[in-house]
């Protein structure tokens, strides 16, 4: 039963960061929705290692915090990038890729 | 009994906290709401019996991706005003609704349908530092190596993008 409770929580997490990004237009925002999919994942992960008594689980949390790291660095310094450009953080500015 | 408490305690946090950041205005009191997230969530490792994943979750987490994430926002160092200016158009926040309940729906019913045993006994080195590591360093070396190779492009992607002529 707590994994059960465990998933939903999981859901729930995952959800939020779900309509996090498709509601908010500031890339800060947006970024710190996709860290709580990541989240949500990762309990996921974590759940299911208990129930099944395997400790794969938690290395496949590892490489996903590695991955949030890696994102973090990346997506943090586009930022950085962008905000030079344009003195502004919102994303429905950046329309030069449409077609 | 107690522990159920402790975990709907937990489980609360994270979700009102994980609703903070993404409604919060200012980027700022969402990056704070999100480490609260991250360390509820670090609780609920640890209640299934995965120290060593919540002790990464407050290390790396918590502390170094917010901090970077933080850094950030206060590095922009935007005019007062501008990082609150983004309206949201409630229509916006219907649409979200009406396409992530189905998706909530049926994951929930799905879950609640699907009948897991409770685990009873976990070995005494379940999770911990040493039995993960075994296993990092042994059938998943070869993905570790890779995660290494990631991060190394990560952060020579990172020191590109940041400079100042690109």
């Amino acid at each position: 039963m707590e994994s059960q409770y465990n998933l939903i929580v999981a859901t729930l997490i995952f959800l939020i960061g779900a309509a996090g990004f498709l509601v908010r237009r500031n890339l800060i925002v947006l970024f710190m929705s996709v860290e709580l999919m990541l989240n949500g994942a990762a309990l996921v992960f974590v759940t299911f290692a208990r129930q099944h008594q395997q400790m794969d689980g938690h290395v496949f949390v590892f490489f996903i915090i590695a991955l949030a790291a890696a994102e973090a660095a990346v997506g943090l310094s586009i930022l950085i990038a962008v905000f030079r450009l344009r003195h502004r953080v919102n994303v429905d500015e950046l329309s030069e890729l449409k077609g | 009994m107690e522990q159920k408490t402790l975990f709907f305690i937990l489980a609360a946090m994270a979700v009102i906290s994980a609703l903070m950041t993404i409604t919060r205005k200012n980027p700022l009191s969402g990056a704070l709401s999100l480490i609260m997230t991250f360390i509820s969530l670090a609780g609920l490792y640890f209640m299934s019996s995965a120290p060593f994943v919540g002790v990464l979750q407050v290390l790396v987490y918590a502390g170094a991706i917010m901090v970077l994430v933080i850094f950030v926002v206060m590095l922009l160092n935007l005019p007062e005003g501008e990082l609150e200016e983004e309206r949201i158009p409630p229509r916006r926040w219907v649409l979200a609704f009406f396409s992530l309940v189905p998706l909530g729906f049926l994951c929930i019913a799905q879950i609640l349908s699907t009948d897991m045993k409770a685990v009873d006994s976990l070995g005494p080195n379940f999770g911990s530092v040493k039995s993960v590591g075994r296993l990092m360093f042994g059938d998943y070396l070869l993905q570790f190596e890779m995660v290494s190779i990631l991060l190394l492009i990560a952060i020579v992607g990172a020191v590109v993008m940041a400079k100042k002529k690109l």
